[in-house]
């Protein structure tokens, strides 16, 4: 039983504390009390979506139905649906398996990364980021299951002791680096965004009425109850997490890109392809949550807290992996060219000049040329014009998979056994199938949690007694 | 340590860290602080020691490269040695990624479920909050009413020097009632 003491408090002397003086613009527009913050974050989750919401809802689950489909068919028939052949064994679903987990990139590179340089504007973005992660992760991790053919069996790839000698599997093998890799990595990322989630869970049980949803967060945030003590274990946790992920999120690119380093393809085999795969990695991701983040700040109204000053500082660090990238591709053709090897300066003539070109143009231009207007402040702050760039990017993104993959392969040390390859109709429903999934997670991710991390937003805001000569302006007005 | 708490309210982060630190300094006992977010430098007005769960991360850490190193070198070298493109059976580079994936997920798993565990937080618990507001814009400090020293006039206008929005008290057991 509360027990209220009968102290009538006087109003509190206001000591004369002067707000130090703003040098960088505010994180959060408008002037917002705490209260503010937790009501305009929560707001999506407590209305009726809008229209919008349903009409991409119907968009996502339609392209996600027809993946289905083709994956049933696909696996009902026989990898032979695919376009595939003797030269080129690879080509569509490690593309898209290698662009699914670059797009996973950028969500551990906000919420890690920029959490040990002590970027507080990540605040704004990074919880998004983290389920843009997690969701692409799961999108990628698909594509090896279905190249096995035998989904059923993928159990194997796990070292189990079995009736077969025991016979292991093959630890020397990037491809199973790759199953340790990602599956750490969905993992992790699934950790550090749920215990993320935590304190904004318990906001919700506490801001709810009675009923399902009270019950549902109740049950998810542990019961946080925003002891400083439990604040204090949480925030070493949080350290040490980004102090994990942080090379983690190098190592699993890295990884990825020895699948094709290890290999003896000229093309594939250079050292450079870990921190250029890194890098192409974290741009695609930073360029796909730039997308998702301009369409949530205008259908959510989050105009306040997702600001141009974030949507700036996004594109300075996608201008910065874009050159990194570029770079890439001229040291690339620089080392065929100074290597003295024919087959490898053939496979870069041939990228550029071959029946591929296309491809390759594209690429370039999609990456390296286009992103260059991201110099001028201009086009930084011209919204719609980032929103057009980002998806130039994500397309240019996809292109280098697919022109590394492929144009490495199609024509290979033998003339005899040059090919061509296109992609049959499974193949392209297969990927129209992941972004459908990828969507659909994104959109049932915004209505269920609140997609930006109020408890850190709020960590950040700078949320300070207001000076008296404010109240008295505020008191004249 | 008695069952009779004081419970003062706060708006602002920075009162409710000068408070802290002024209370714990005139020697009046704190038993926790409840916070919106992360306040940072309450640890140290609260005299709270570092957490101890950097060394349950690196212990786990450690097994996690351990067992992992163990392992592959075991399978690949003991239990059915293969010959992978002529490369020795107990070539110890190809084990790197592998290793440092286990270590990064013990590591990360050892620690959460530290935390978990040392906070006592587990799936449908009961939060014991002092009001609901606090995880949404209130500050409060709860004061243990032990002591023979313990002066409440005093601890009341050392508060209100502080800007406290409310002074209550509560006997512990009822923190938990308070909310629903």
């Amino acid at each position: 039983m509360a027990k209220p003491l009968d102290t009538k408090l006087p109003t509190p002397l206001r000591e004369p504390q002067i707000r130090p003086p703003q040098i960088r613009p505010p994180l959060v527009e408008g002037d917002k009390s705490l209260g503010d913050v937790t009501r305009d974050i929560c707001k999506p989750l407590e209305a009726t979506p809008t229209g919008l919401w349903y009409a991409a809802l119907c968009v996502s689950l339609t392209a996600l139905i027809l993946g289905v489909t083709a994956v049933t068919y696909q696996i009902a028939t026989g990898i032979g649906t695919w376009g595939l052949n003797k030269t080129v064994g690879w080509a569509f679903d490690i593309t898209n398996f290698v662009f699914w987990v670059g797009i996973g990139h950028a969500g551990t590179l906000i919420s890690a990364v920029l959490f040990l340089f002590r970027q507080r504007w990540r605040t704004a973005v990074n919880r998004s980021a983290e389920a843009m992660t997690l969701f692409a992760v799961m999108c990628a991790g698909l594509f090896p299951l279905i190249h096995m053919g035998r989904p059923w069996l993928a159990f194997w790839m796990a070292p189990y002791p079995n009736t077969r000698g025991p016979l292991w599997v093959n630890f020397k093998s990037p491809l199973l680096w790759d199953v340790f890799a990602i599956s750490t990595y969905l993992m992790i990322s699934a950790v550090f965004w749920y215990i993320g989630l935590l304190p904004d869970l318990a906001t919700i049980r506490d801001r709810s009425l009675p009923g399902l949803r009270k019950k549902l967060t109740g049950l998810l945030c542990l019961g946080w109850n925003g002891s400083a003590r439990t604040w204090h274990r949480y925030e070493t946790v949080y350290l040490l997490l980004a102090g994990l992920a942080t090379p983690l999120v190098f190592s699993v690119h890295s990884i990825v890109s020895m699948d094709f380093a290890t290999g003896v393809i000229p093309g594939w085999h250079t050292t450079i392809f870990p921190p250029y795969f890194v890098a192409g990695a974290i741009f695609s991701g930073l360029a796909m949550v730039l997308t998702l983040m301009l369409v949530a700040r205008k259908t959510m109204r989050l105009e306040q807290y997702i600001t141009p000053l974030h949507i700036d500082r996004m594109c300075r660090l996608m201008l910065a992996m874009g050159s990194i990238v570029g770079l890439a591709y001229a040291t690339e053709f620089f080392m065929a060219a100074y290597s003295g090897n024919p087959y490898e300066q053939f496979v870069f003539k041939n990228r550029a000049l071959g029946p591929m070109r296309w491809a390759y143009w594209t690429m370039v231009c999609c990456n390296v040329v286009i992103p260059q207007l991201l110099w001028f402040r201009a086009v930084r702050s011209k919204l719609a014009l980032v929103f057009v760039l980002s998806i130039v990017v994500n397309i240019g993104m996809w292109f280098e998979r697919f022109v590394i993959i492929v144009t490495s392969l199609h024509r290979d040390f033998l003339p005899s056994s040059w090919a061509h390859y296109t992609p049959t109709i499974v193949e392209v429903a297969t990927l129209v199938g992941s972004f459908g999934l990828f969507f659909t997670c994104f959109l049932l991710f915004c209505r269920v949690a609140p997609v930006i991390a109020m408890a850190e937003v709020k960590g950040v805001m700078g949320f300070r007694r207001p000076a008296p000569e404010r109240d008295t302006q505020e008191t004249a007005a | 340590m008695t069952d009779r708490h004081l419970l003062a309210t706060f708006d602002y982060e920075e009162d409710l860290l000068a408070a802290t630190d002024e209370v714990r300094h005139q020697g009046y006992r704190i038993v926790d602080a409840y916070t919106p977010y992360a306040v940072h430098g309450l640890d140290r007005a609260m005299g709270l020691r570092p957490s101890r769960l950097t060394w349950v991360c690196f212990l786990c850490g450690l097994t996690g490269a351990l067992v992992a190193l163990w392992f592959q070198h075991w399978t690949a070298a003991t239990s059915w040695p293969l010959d992978v493109g002529g490369k020795p059976w107990n070539s110890l580079p190809s084990d790197v990624p592998v290793t440092f994936e286990m270590m990064v997920l013990l590591a990360g798993f050892g620690s959460v479920f530290a935390l978990l565990g040392v906070s006592r937080l587990y799936p449908g618990k009961h939060a014991r909050t002092p009001s609901i507001r606090v995880t949404n814009d209130q500050f409060v400090l709860v004061l243990d009413e032990a002591g023979s020293d313990f002066n409440l006039p005093s601890l009341v206008k050392l508060l209100e020097k502080h800007h406290v929005q409310n002074i209550e008290e509560r006997l512990s057991a009822d923190q938990a009632s308070c909310c629903e």
